[in-house]
């Protein structure tokens, strides 16, 4: 059997699928490389074509808004400041019309009696009659912003005659609804995750821990269709808000999804320290409780936080659930009850009606490429920072 | 315990009660959740659920009759997802089990790949898809072929797009099979004489055949309920035939959900049948992954 000459023919066959294996294997690097490529290059077109710009535009896009905002002439003019709302008046009116113009994607939100007084907080002196005239202004001044200044401005109106790509209103909405969707589900996960591996009965556990697991198995286009037509009925009625989809009802509808996320990984973190540390806390009289709370959870911390981070990841990703319940408006207004429109939800309902190849296009790739990077970060910090902390700890280090 | 128990002061003993309460509460929440979602569902949308349902086209721009089409159209997606994606999700779980020396650079950047990969979030996938498959991939088949079918959204790019999201699915659940196939069964079928590749194929792949199964169901689950990856990489909200090419465009259950209950007309008129067509899809997802927790659970204690 040990002839060496029959080991060799073996193993070139051998060798032939251990590599094919292993280049198969190598596919998943590949498409995180992919990904990125990809994605970048159809945003890419973008970023070469607006450099063509010559400088001078710039220099008297300055001096335009300077014209309709007689503060300031920088460029901070598009800082999200206190004032800036209502320097803007004419500006936030305009997604209205832009909206209700795209037939179809917005319908629902039009269909929503309330949608009109939606803009009606902020631009309290401008009935909406004139709103031909104000975006008529609005397109002197719009018409020669730089691609670096519309991308950092508060105006997300990408149907019009001056395209704006001010993606500060989608980025206060992402981290409004994906806060709101942490602050309810990070609680609740670590909690039942406290439960389920301190308090519960064995068996109760086996029922428990599956049925949350179910939870992340539920489609996110079921949880906002739910959110869509049943939460936010709910909140209308608790609250009494005028609009009837906000980002306190996306929120709860990321919550759905955020909480299995945090609920499984608290979980095998709890689980995962070690019996030792349980039984020497209750051997010195603490209680179970005691034990759970004041030993467990903080030995456990990096993986519950790592919990939490990755629920973060999960929540400003979702797009299904912040396309169906948040209400979809491009505000740049920090208040819950004001529908909040996330990054991802605009991709989500703009690409179907883009022309491919467009400058809105390749905006909304750019959106991708944010959510991408983001994404990766996160997951960077939680792989290679908490991971390691958390084995280090327990092995003594 | 008792004597410590009853040794501890009133308040701290009320705390302790409030802190047990307190999970105790969250739990049962969670669980409240989940069961007053499936109610909601059932109570509003069970009874529309019929035969005739599930097999009959939508008529009138959607407001009326059956889902069969997004029906069709969605079984047809996860089959063709689970060919292309399930070979290559396990040949790398059988890479990072078998081959893969745990600390070296490759097995671990496999490893971060396969765990970002998990949490990309699926619109990108579907940005991936247009950029990659549709735009790179299909424009270079048709440029080459003369052909003109491969260039836009169809059932073989968005099947393509959801191998690839639920790859991660597939290489956890196989890799965690693989682990649980006893080292002594690989030790003696190579001391057998058998090599490498031969214990792999007639040892440890048969012992195994249970997780291979689970990762599939669980991808096929996940690939069933996602929406936002093929919004625009094939979907579309009306067919009045079933694809009959892998090029064609097609109707799925998620989609037509959301078409349904935000751009229909009268979104009031077609509630049951959305409520319905909630219930079958969550039920759907909801079988696929009993399934595979019932599976696993038993391949656990085994």
């Amino acid at each position: 059997m040990n002839n060496p000459f029959r080991a060799t023919r073996r193993n070139i066959g051998e060798l032939i699928a251990e590599w094919s294996i292993r280049a198969i294997a190598s596919v998943s690097i590949l498409v995180i490389f992919l990904i990125f490529i990809f994605v970048f290059r159809e945003a890419s077109t973008l970023l070469t074509g607006s450099e063509e710009a010559p400088t001078e535009q710039t220099s008297t896009s300055s001096q335009e808004t300077s014209a309709t905002s007689t503060t300031q002439s920088e460029p901070d003019v598009y800082n999200p400041d206190a004032e800036e709302p209502e320097v803007y008046n004419p500006e936030a009116e305009a997604p209205a019309s832009g909206e209700e113009g795209a037939p179809g994607e917005f319908i629902y939100i039009a269909a929503n009696p309330a949608y009109p007084h939606i803009y009606n907080p902020s631009s309290g002196l401008i009935p909406p009659d004139i709103d031909a005239t104000s975006s008529e202004e609005e397109v002197i001044a719009g018409d020669t912003l730089s691609f670096g200044e519309n991308f950092l401005s508060s105006t997300w109106q990408p149907v019009g005659e001056v395209p704006k790509f001010g993606i500060v209103p989608l980025l206060i909405g992402t981290a409004k609804t994906t806060l709101i969707a942490i602050l309810i589900g990070a609680p609740l996960g670590i909690l039942a995750a406290l439960f389920v591996a301190f308090f519960a009965k064995p068996w109760i556990r086996e029922i428990v821990k599956p049925g949350i697991e179910l939870l992340a198995g539920f489609p996110s286009v079921v949880i906002g269709f739910f959110c869509l037509v049943t939460v936010a009925s709910w909140v209308q009625d608790v609250t009494g808000v005028p609009y009837r989809l906000n980002a306190i009802v996306g929120g709860i509808g990321l919550s759905l999804a955020v909480i299995p996320i945090v609920f499984s990984i608290a979980e095998d973190a709890l689980s995962a320290v070690p019996k030792t540390l349980r039984e020497a806390s209750l051997a010195l009289g603490s209680t179970e409780w005691q034990t759970a709370y004041r030993v467990m959870l903080p030995a456990a911390a990096p993986g519950v936080f790592a919990a939490v981070l990755l629920g973060i990841g999960r929540a400003f990703g979702e797009t299904m659930i912040a396309i169906m319940a948040t209400g979809n408006a491009p505000l740049s207004s920090f208040s819950p009850f004001e529908p909040a429109r996330t990054v991802a939800a605009t991709i989500g309902s703009e690409m179907g009606e883009v022309v491919w190849g467009s400058e809105h296009y390749g905006v909304l790739f750019l959106l991708g490429v944010l959510l991408f990077v983001f994404s990766f970060g996160l997951n960077a910090v939680t792989e290679l920072y908490v991971k390691t902390r958390f084995i280090k700890r327990f092995q003594g280090k | 315990m008792q004597f410590s128990a009853s040794t501890q002061p009133l308040p701290k003993r009320l705390l302790g009660f409030f802190a047990v309460l307190i999970a105790l509460t969250a739990a049962v929440a969670v669980v409240g959740i989940i069961l007053g979602m499936f109610g909601n569902f059932l109570l509003n949308g069970g009874t529309h659920v019929t035969w005739e349902f599930l097999t009959e086209f939508p008529r009138n721009s959607n407001t009326e009759g059956g889902i069969w089409p997004a029906l069709a159209g969605t079984t047809l997606l996860v089959l063709l997802m689970t060919l292309l994606g399930v070979p290559v999700g396990t040949a790398t779980a059988i890479y990072l089990t078998e081959f893969a020396k745990q600390d070296s650079w490759f097995a671990r950047s496999v490893r971060f790949a396969v765990n970002t990969l998990a949490g990309v979030p699926s619109i990108v996938f579907g940005l991936f898809g247009v950029g990659f498959f549709i735009q790179f991939m299909g424009g270079s088949i048709d440029a080459a072929f003369g052909s003109s079918s491969f260039g836009d959204g169809s059932l073989l790019w968005s099947a393509a797009t959801l191998a690839v999201l639920t790859l991660p699915v597939v290489i956890v659940a196989v890799e965690e099979s693989l682990r649980a196939v006893p080292r002594d069964l690989r030790e003696a079928s190579l001391a057998l004489g058998a090599t490498r590749l031969q214990t792999i194929v007639k040892v440890v792949i048969p012992n195994s055949v249970t997780g291979i199964l689970t990762g599939s169901i669980l991808a096929v689950g996940r690939g069933a309920g996602e929406v936002a990856a093929i919004l625009f990489v094939g979907v579309t909200y009306s067919s009045e035939v079933l694809p009959s090419a892998v090029t064609e465009k097609f109707m799925h259950l998620g989609y037509h959900l959301f078409v349904l209950s935000t751009q229909s007309p009268d979104v009031e008129k077609t509630l049951p049948l959305q409520f319905a067509t909630t219930l079958v899809l969550l039920g759907l997802t909801f079988l696929l992954n009993l399934t595979a927790i019932l599976i696993r659970s038993r391949l656990r204690k085994r």
